[in-house]
């Protein structure tokens, strides 16, 4: 085995490498000087960028004996997720350091969960899967626990961690199941093997791939799996809770395309059913439970279980479409999360957690720009054109009337309406209400200037939709 | 430069760069000061632009035809073919210059009154204008229902940021009742791109579709459009949204974004669905007959000058719903004056535009003196207001369907081609001859005249010079339309001569 095969995974390797580089350099970082090890890490996360970019194979690679692959897709959703974790750092800064949390420890759990990302986007095999899965869950477990003075964030630590635990151990006994009767863990093997043997397709595997969903849908925060989510997203420090909310979706995306679609493509009508009921169930309850929040953090996590409806359905139909319809949902979600959860950050200050809704009141007469880039977040998320959110749901509706479900297509638009009501209901704070916090925003100029680039993004990317659908739909075939 | 090629862009796209611009210059936070003068004055010259641009548009429109004119097209979204799709013809063209029209009369009827947040107010409405006209010059469904649903987020904080007390159930109610209204209309355009591989309205017109498909569609239709015109039982947003918003709003609301129902009813319901439309047609007159009647009589009962132009408002719709829906009726007991009918609904969706406009206006001008809309607050206006009380009196005829004003016109042809319908559809239809002027001039007899009723009354200052320019411009064309309504119709009579032929043919596969 010549270096050069090893290519298509330098970017890993790489990152690796420059996280043990910080990891050692944060060392001898004194407090004052965090922002050193801040700054390391963006630098870590371009270098990182740029081998992806630079290695990117001309066609589908695999390696380590076909446990690992690189294509289109993976190609896409690492630099995606490199893209959103470098902008999380940024949002998160400033804040830490009012809040006397700036410890390198933030950054570095940040880019170990990315490397489990990235080992997830590009698994091939069940265990190399796994593996990422792990990296990256505990490096979230620990995020999450990341202010030891809090008991909130302790407990949503330890909740997450438990039940999270739960949900890896169902994926593998899952995975041992299919393992037994397949003989493969590699996602082509499985496919191959079901190919050859069409008689393995039976109870038993149905068995082992219902533990696999429940996996899945425990990763993605799919209802009734969803317990978790919305106590660690209120529980966890919002930069944590922005971590969480952005590139993890992807590599959640990258989980259930590769397993399900990948593996399992064959086996489409054993698991349709189930993926059918799991997001009707989240996309219904997301947007009806959200209604009832009075925390924005909460809020924002029931309606990111109902997003979360929406790319299973997507993935439901079974069709080239609605995989290319999950990508682009999941990649437009997470830009508007990120703002989402950018904006809570921007408001807050030293010892003051901006995350009750009725702290965005009056936002409009404080700072009319950043009303509007909430306003362009809101309008977004609920599927207003002419915001990115609306181009996303029209894909995928889209793909699930082509797949011949009306009934669901009429169900997914109403759940927006009753959707549409709690994202209005915080522009109505912002723009209907006097202002009862007038403190001046302690936030950086580069935290501000990015942070409007990715507001402007959610306009500009609904006037100019059509080239990152075309991408996905490149990328899938 | 040749403007014909790309004039509907920049009848768009005028307006909105215009809006982003005054938001840009902002008003420092204090509407008196020189730089929200600037602001105002910005927010005029970009209203009259546009303004002069559609008489440009106007002059060069072609009425003998039929097809789409002033076409441009570009592709938008490739993964779905979305086409970035323009047109006008007879019936979109007098719409997007009734909007031009009322535009820059609302900029110049808020000019200081509105005091906090003027910028805002000011942009909105610009990108308000341009959205609209979006919506009546889109021809890709897509594109329509872009325009379509980004109008209510302008909309939603007019009547959010700048209307009265209960704004926000108002405005919220207003927004999700629309919402709700429209996006069974975005599933029916994603199914109908299912069966034809194109958004383009064209496409949809063209393919053939089973009775049952179109009779679902429609509903889905009806929804988005109902709700938007608004018919009875689904007006209730209406009333509410109406007497809370800014005077401004509320005569956007009536002026045209209510003809947007009525548009879409002639746009997409009856040429892409003529045998749905056909089988529903009965129920739509019922509707529009019950708007007539019995909301006419809702109108007579209201205490608030505002709620009751609202409900007149929905009455005056009911007679563009029944003047299109008739067309099958029509067509089967005569043969022919069906277009008496489509037309009579457009000239009266003009018409009502104009008027219901001017007597919101006419209460803003009230309102802003006094600080009520109540009528009981007034009495003898014309004591100390008589120039006001000349124009009142005027739109109120006009309300009421006088000859010699536009309300009459659009009136009139839909009364005589419900007669070749049926005679109890037009029996029914023209009791608003009654009661339109029962409840319009009750509410003039207890506003304008009698004894001077109050201190408030007594200390009444006469219309300004700007009200006065924008009241005296709405009654010229209220006067124009109705005694010389020639052009108008002119304007759309090949458009509804095809729109005619194509509701007449069956669509069903097979025949």
């Amino acid at each position: 085995m010549s270096w050069t095969e090893l290519l298509p995974a330098a970017p890993e390797i790489t990152l690796l490498c420059l996280i043990c580089v910080v990891l050692i350099a944060d060392l001898f970082v004194s407090n004052e000087k965090r922002v050193i090890t801040f700054w390391l890490s963006i630098v870590a996360l371009i270098v990182t960028g740029w081998s992806l970019m630079a290695t990117a194979p001309d066609a589908r690679t695999l390696m380590f004996d076909g446990s690992y692959v690189s294509d289109a897709f993976s190609q896409v959703l690492k630099l995606a997720a490199v893209g959103f974790v470098a902008i999380g750092f940024l949002y998160a800064r400033d804040y830490l350091k009012q809040n006397e949390l700036h410890k390198g420890e933030y950054y570095l759990l940040g880019l170990f969960g990315l490397l489990g990302m990235m080992v997830m986007i590009s698994a091939n095999s069940l265990l190399t899967m796994y593996l990422g899965l792990e990296t990256l869950s505990l490096s979230l477990y620990a995020l999450v626990a990341f202010d030891r003075n809090s008991a909130k964030s302790a407990e949503a630590a330890m909740k997450y961690f438990v039940l999270g635990a739960i949900a890896s151990g169902a994926l593998l006994y899952g995975i041992s199941w299919v393992y037994g009767i397949t003989g493969s863990l590699q996602f082509d093997g499985i496919a191959r093997a079901l190919v050859a043997n069409p008689e393995l397709n039976s109870m038993p595997l149905w068995f082992g791939l219902a533990f696999m969903v429940v996996g899945i849908a425990f990763k993605f925060g799919a209802v009734p799996f969803h317990m978790w989510l919305p106590d660690v997203y209120e529980g966890a420090r919002t930069p944590v809770t922005l971590y969480i909310a952005s590139a993890p979706k992807l590599a959640a995306l990258a989980l259930i395309m590769r397993i399900l679609v990948d593996g399992f493509g064959d086996l489409h009508d054993a698991w349709q059913g189930m993926v059918m009921v799991v997001a009707v169930l989240s996309l219904v309850i997301g947007n009806v439970v959200a209604i009832a929040q009075t925390n924005i953090k909460r809020m924002l996590g029931y309606s990111a279980i109902a997003h979360v409806g929406f790319i299973l359905l997507a993935i439901f139909t079974g069709s080239e479409q609605g995989y290319a319809a999950a990508l682009y949902y999941t990649l437009t979600y997470v830009v508007m999360a990120a703002a989402a959860f950018g904006m809570i950050i921007l408001l807050s200050r030293t010892g003051f957690e901006a995350e009750d809704l009725a702290d965005f009141k009056g936002l409009n007469a404080r700072s009319p720009w950043f009303a509007l880039m909430m306003l362009f977040v809101m309008f977004g998320m609920a599927g207003v054109p002419p915001w990115v959110g609306f181009f996303a749901k029209l894909s995928v509706i889209n793909a699930v009337l082509i797949a011949g479900f009306p009934g669901l297509a009429i169900l997914m638009v109403l759940a927006s309406v009753v959707g549409a009501y709690y994202y209005l209901r915080v522009i109505w704070y912002m723009y209907f209400d006097a202002a009862e916090d007038k403190s001046v925003f302690q936030a950086g100029l580069d935290t501000r200037l990015v942070l409007s680039l990715n507001g402007i993004a959610i306009l500009a990317l609904g006037i100019a939709p059509g080239w990152l659908m075309t991408l996905c739909i490149q990328v899938l075939q | 430069m040749d403007l014909t090629h790309n004039i509907l862009s920049l009848l768009i796209w005028l307006p909105i760069f215009g809006g982003v611009a005054v938001l840009l210059t902002g008003d420092g936070d204090d509407a008196a000061s020189s730089r929200a003068g600037m602001m105002r004055i910005l927010t005029l010259v970009v209203s009259l632009l546009t303004f002069v641009l559609s008489v440009v548009l106007y002059m060069r429109f072609d009425g003998s035809l039929s097809a789409m004119q002033f076409v441009e097209r570009a592709r938008w979204i490739e993964a779905l073919n979305v086409d970035y799709y323009l047109g006008v013809d007879g019936i979109s063209a007098p719409l997007i210059l009734l909007t031009t029209f009322i535009t820059p009369l609302v900029v110049i009827a808020g000019w200081d009154n509105i005091k906090i947040r003027a910028a805002q107010y000011f942009a909105a409405f610009l990108i308000l204008e341009g959205l609209m006209i979006g919506v009546f010059a889109a021809l890709d469904g897509i594109l329509f229902y872009v325009f379509w649903e980004a109008m209510l987020v302008p909309m939603f904080l007019i009547i959010g940021v700048w209307g009265g007390e209960r704004r926000i159930y108002a405005t919220l109610k207003f927004f999700l009742y629309t919402f709700l209204g429209s996006v069974l209309m975005l599933v029916a355009f994603i199914y109908l791109y299912g069966k034809t591989g194109s958004f383009e309205f064209a496409e949809f017109v063209q393919i053939p579709l089973t009775l049952l498909e179109q009779q679902l569609i429609f509903i889905a239709f009806l929804l988005a459009f109902a709700v938007k015109v608004p018919m009875w039982p689904v007006h209730t947003w209406l009333p509410d949204a109406h007497v809370e918003a800014p005077t401004g709003g509320s005569v956007i609301l009536a002026a045209i974004m209510l003809k947007m129902g009525g548009y879409g009813f002639v746009r997409l319901s009856m040429p892409m669905l003529p045998d749905g439309s056909q089988h529903f047609a009965m129920l739509m007159i019922v509707l529009s007959l019950i708007a007539v009647v019995y909301i006419g009589l809702v109108a007579l009962m209201q205490s608030d000058m505002k709620k009751l132009i609202a409900y007149s408002s929905i009455a005056h719709m009911g007679f563009v719903t029944l003047g299109f829906f008739i067309v099958w009726s029509v067509s089967t007991s005569t043969g022919s004056g069906a277009e008496l009918g489509i037309t009579g609904g457009m000239v009266q969706m003009i018409s009502h535009g104009l008027v219901s406009g001017a007597m919101f206006l006419c209460v803003g001008v009230l309102y802003d003196r006094v600080h009520s809309r109540q009528i009981a607050d007034y009495g003898g206006v014309a004591n100390t207001m008589p120039v006001f009380a000349a124009f009142m009196v005027l739109f109120a005829m006009a309300n009421a369907g006088l000859p010699g004003t536009s309300g009459f016109v659009g009136e009139f042809m839909v009364i005589i081609a419900s007669f070749k319908a049926n005679f109890w559809y037009a029996f029914f239809a023209a009791t608003t001859l009654i009661l339109g002027a029962a409840y319009t001039l009750w509410m003039v007899k207890r506003v304008v005249y009698g004894e001077v009723a109050n201190k408030h009354v007594q200390e009444l200052q006469d219309l300004n010079a700007r009200e006065f320019i924008v009241l005296g411009i709405l009654a010229i064309a209220v006067l124009v339309v109705g005694l010389y309504p020639a052009p108008l119709v002119e304007m759309m009579s090949a458009t509804v001569e095809q729109l005619v032929e194509q509701v007449n043919l069956t669509k069903l596969p097979g025949v």
